[in-house]
C-alpha cells in the first residue's frame, strides 16, 4: 500500500494518536493512584475528593518494614530529639517503632514475604519455561503417537478456574507436608505455568526450521547439542516472552498462596492486604507494599522489552 | 572417501509410502545425480543416507559397512541443503568451524584457520568471513554452505537441491564449481535435483526417481539416447523427447498419416503392436520431399540453435533447427526424422522395447 499522506490520513493519524495517549492515561490511572497513596500522610489518603497536590513523604515506607505500636503518652521529647529521622516520621504519626531486648528495631514481614515471591516467582518461571521449552521441542520435530490428544489435554488443565480445586489442593498439600512450603507453591505455579509455556513454546520452535538442527546433526553434533548450540539462541524471542507471562503470573498469584501459605513460605500479595486490619486501616502502608511489588515485573519486563516486541508479533512475518 | 550402497531400502511416513525397495549404488569418487519429480522420494533418499530417517527395512552401507544404526555424526557425511542450512546468529568463519568443533572432532584452532582459509580461497568467499549470514545473497550462502561442507572432508557429499534457490545466472556459475570442485576433491556426490539440465551436465551417473522406485540409471549419454521408458524419455530433455503414435509396417513405421524410414535391423521388434515412436527433437530434420507434412506453430530463438514446434493435424512436435534456418510461424515445411536414432516403446507399457528384449 501507498504511504498515506493525504489530509485526511494526517488527520486521523492524529486522532488515533489521540486515542492512544487517552487509553494509555486510562490504563496508566490506578499506577498513579497507588504510587501516589504510597507518598501520602495517611490523613491524605482516604480525602475526598482525592489530594492531587500533597508533600510527598516516604513514611508509609518506613512502616511498611518496621513493626509499630501506638504511642499512648506523648513522647519523651529527649528520646524524640535522639531518634533519627525516619523514626520521627513514624512518632510524628502518633505510633512508635518496636525494638527487641536489645534496642534494635523490629523489621516487618514484608522483606521475608518478598523474598519469598522472588525465590518461589523466579524458580517456578525457570520450572516452567525449561519444561515447557523441551516438552514443545519433543512436540514439534518428533513423531509424537497421540500427538494432538496430548497437547489438547495439555492445554485442558487450563480449562477449569484453577480456585476450583483449591480445597482438594489444600487437603493433599496438607497431606503430604507441602503446606506453607517453598516448594509447594513452587510446584503448583510450575503445574499452572507448564501448559501455557508448552503451547507458546511450541509455536516459538515450530518457527525455527529443523534445517538447522539437521545441519547441526550430520556436522558431527548430538541432538542435544544441536539443541543447546542451535535451537536455544533461536527461540530466546520466545523464551523471554513465555518467561515474562509465566513469572507474572507467579509473582501475581493470590488465591492459592492464600490458601497454601501463612508464614513460612507466604508471598507478598496475601501478605500486604493483611496489614489492613491492625488498629486502624493505613492505605498508605498497604499502597507502599503494592508498589514496590510492582517493581520487579516492571523491571524483568524493561530488561526483556526488545525480545517481547519480536515475541509478540511472532507468527506475523514468516522467512 | 566412500561408495554408497542402499539395499531394499523401504520408508513409508504414516500411509505415503516415500521409498518402495530402492537399491542403489554409487562408486568411490562418483559425482552420482538422482533426478526425479517433486515427492519422488529424492530428499527422503539423501536423509536416509544421511542418517536423519530409519528406513523401515533395507540397509544403507558406506564403504561395505552396514551404518543401519549409525547416528548422522557418526556417519562422516556433508549435507548441503537448497535453503536454511546456514546457521543464523554465526558469522561465516563460525559456520565454517562448526563442523569441525564438534565433540566428535575437536579440531585444535590453528588447523581449523588453516582450513577455514584453504576453504574461504576454494570458493571465493575471503572477504565474507566476518559477516553475518543474514547479510549475504543466495548465492554467498550457497558457497558459505558448500565451504562448511568440504571444510572438513568428510567421505561423502549429500547436496539436495543446492542450486535450486538461485537465479538462473547464478545457478550456472555454481554448477561449473561443483562440478570441478568435486573432480577436484576426488569426492563422492550423491545429488538431487528435479533440474535434468543439473542432472545431465553435472553427473557422472544419473538415477531417475519416481514414485519411489529407481527407474533407470545410467550415465547422462545412456538415460538421453536409451531411456528405458516413456516417463524417462519425458523427463529428460529439453525440450522433451517427441513421442509418435504408429506402428511398424513392413521396413518402415506408420506414423501421423505418413511412412516413416527405419534403420536397418529394427524394422522387426515390435511389429504388429501399436507402438510409440520416440525421437529427440534434435533428430527431426527438416527436408522439401520428407515424408511428413507439417505447420511451423512457434518458433524459440536459443541462440545457439532454435526450436520450433511443429504442428501435425492436432498433435504437436518439437524439432531444433540451426540459428540460421529461415523459418516463419505458419509456413508449410516437411519433415523426416534419423531412422538410426527412433526409439520403440510399447505403447500400452511404455517400456522401451530395446532394454524389455535385453
Amino acid at each position: 500500500m501507498a504511504v498515506v499522506s493525504t489530509r485526511a490520513g494526517r488527520l486521523g493519524n492524529r486522532i488515533a494518536i489521540a486515542a492512544v495517549i487517552v487509553v494509555t492515561l486510562i490504563f496508566l490511572s490506578p499506577i498513579y493512584w497507588i504510587t501516589s497513596t504510597a507518598f501520602k500522610p495517611l490523613v491524605l489518603a482516604t480525602s475526598v475528593p482525592p489530594t492531587v497536590v500533597f508533600e510527598p513523604s516516604i513514611t508509609p515506607f518506613v512502616k511498611l518494614f518496621t513493626k509499630r505500636a501506638q504511642l499512648t503518652t506523648p513522647v519523651d521529647p529527649a528520646v524524640y530529639e535522639a531518634a533519627p529521622w525516619w523514626e520521627k516520621l513514624v512518632l510524628d504519626g502518633g505510633e512508635r517503632l518496636s525494638r527487641d531486648g536489645r534496642g534494635e528495631v523490629v523489621f516487618s514481614a514484608y522483606p521475608d514475604r518478598f523474598a519469598n515471591s522472588l525465590i518461589i516467582a523466579v524458580t517456578s518461571t525457570l520450572l516452567a519455561v525449561s519444561l515447557g521449552t523441551i516438552t514443545a521441542y519433543g512436540f514439534s520435530r518428533f513423531r509424537v503417537k497421540g500427538e494432538a490428544d496430548l497437547l489438547f489435554f495439555i492445554l485442558s488443565t487450563r480449562m477449569l478456574p484453577p480456585v476450583v480445586v483449591a480445597i482438594p489442593m489444600f487437603l493433599m498439600y496438607r497431606a503430604v507436608g507441602l503446606n506453607d512450603t517453598h516448594i509447594g507453591l513452587i510446584i503448583l505455579y510450575t503445574a499452572f505455568n507448564v501448559s501455557f509455556a508448552v503451547w507458546l513454546m511450541k509455536g516459538f520452535i515450530d518457527e525455527i526450521p529443523k534445517e538447522y538442527e539437521e545441519a547441526a546433526l550430520v556436522d558431527g553434533y548430538t541432538r542435544m547439542q544441536a539443541f543447546f548450540k542451535i535451537v536455544l539462541p533461536e527461540a530466546a524471542t520466545g523464551i523471554a516472552a513465555t518467561a515474562v507471562f509465566c513469572f507474572i503470573t507467579a509473582w501475581n498469584e493470590y488465591a492459592f498462596a492464600l490458601i497454601l501459605s501463612n508464614r513460612r513460605a507466604q508471598t507478598a500479595p496475601p501478605f500486604i492486604p493483611s496489614q489492613v486490619g491492625t488498629g486502624l486501616q493505613d492505605w498508605t502502608v498497604i499502597a507502599a507494599g503494592t508498589v514496590l511489588f510492582l517493581l520487579p515485573v516492571a523491571i524483568f519486563t524493561f530488561l526483556l522489552r526488545n525480545h517481547l516486541l519480536r515475541g509478540m508479533s511472532f507468527g506475523a512475518i514468516r522467512k | 572417501m566412500a561408495n554408497i550402497q542402499l539395499r531394499n531400502i523401504t520408508k513409508t511416513f504414516g500411509t505415503h509410502t516415500a521409498l518402495k525397495d530402492l537399491s542403489l549404488e554409487v562408486a568411490d569418487g562418483e559425482f552420482f545425480v538422482l533426478l526425479g519429480q517433486t515427492g519422488a522420494g529424492k530428499t527422503t533418499t539423501l536423509r536416509v543416507v544421511a542418517g536423519l530417517e530409519k528406513p523401515d527395512s533395507g540397509q544403507v552401507f558406506i564403504n561395505g559397512q552396514d551404518v543401519n544404526d549409525w547416528g548422522a555424526a557418526e556417519r562422516d557425511v556433508a549435507l548441503v541443503l537448497q535453503q536454511y542450512s546456514l546457521y543464523p546468529r554465526y558469522t561465516v568463519r563460525e559456520n565454517l568451524a562448526f563442523p569441525l568443533k564438534s565433540p566428535i572432532r575437536k579440531t585444535p584452532q590453528a588447523e581449523i584457520d588453516a582450513q577455514i582459509a584453504r576453504v574461504a580461497k576454494t570458493l571465493r568467499i575471503e572477504h565474507l568471513l566476518d559477516r553475518k549470514t543474514d547479510r549475504l545473497s543466495g548465492g554467498e550462502m550457497q558457497r558459505v554452505s558448500i565451504g562448511r561442507a568440504i571444510v572438513r572432508k568428510p567421505r561423502l557429499f549429500l547436496m539436495d537441491e543446492p542450486l535450486s534457490a538461485l537465479d538462473a545466472k547464478l545457478r550456472e556459475v555454481l554448477r561449473t564449481e561443483l562440478k570441478s570442485l568435486q573432480v577436484n576433491l576426488g569426492a563422492t556426490f550423491l545429488f538431487v535435483t528435479h533440474d535434468q539440465v543439473e542432472a545431465m551436465s553435472m553427473g557422472d551417473k544419473i538415477g531417475v526417481l519416481t514414485d519411489g522406485r529407481l527407474v533407470q540409471v545410467g550415465t547422462p549419454y545412456e538415460i538421453y539416447n536409451s531411456p528405458v521408458n516413456t516417463f524417462v524419455a519425458r523427463a529428460v530433455g529439453s525440450p522433451p523427447m517427441n513421442l509418435i503414435d504408429g506402428q511398424v509396417s513392413g521396413d518402415a513405421a506408420s506414423a501421423i498419416g505418413a511412412r516413416l524410414p527405419l534403420g536397418a535391423g529394427k524394422a522387426g521388434a515390435g511389429e504388429g503392436r501399436p507402438l510409440l515412436f520416440g525421437v529427440r527433437p534434435e533428430d527431426l530434420h527438416l527436408q522439401s520431399g520428407a515424408p511428413v507434412a507439417a505447420r511451423v506453430q512457434d518458433i524459440e530463438n536459443h541462440g545457439v540453435e532454435k526450436i520450433i514446434t511443429l504442428r501435425v493435424e492436432d498433435k504437436f512436435f518439437h524439432a531444433t533447427v540451426p540459428k540460421q534456418a529461415n523459418l516463419e510461424v505458419n509456413e508449410d515445411v516437411r519433415f523426416t526424422w534419423d531412422p538410426e536414432k527412433v526409439i520403440f516403446f510399447d505403447a500400452s507399457s511404455g517400456m522401451n522395447l530395446a532394454h524389455s528384449a535385453a
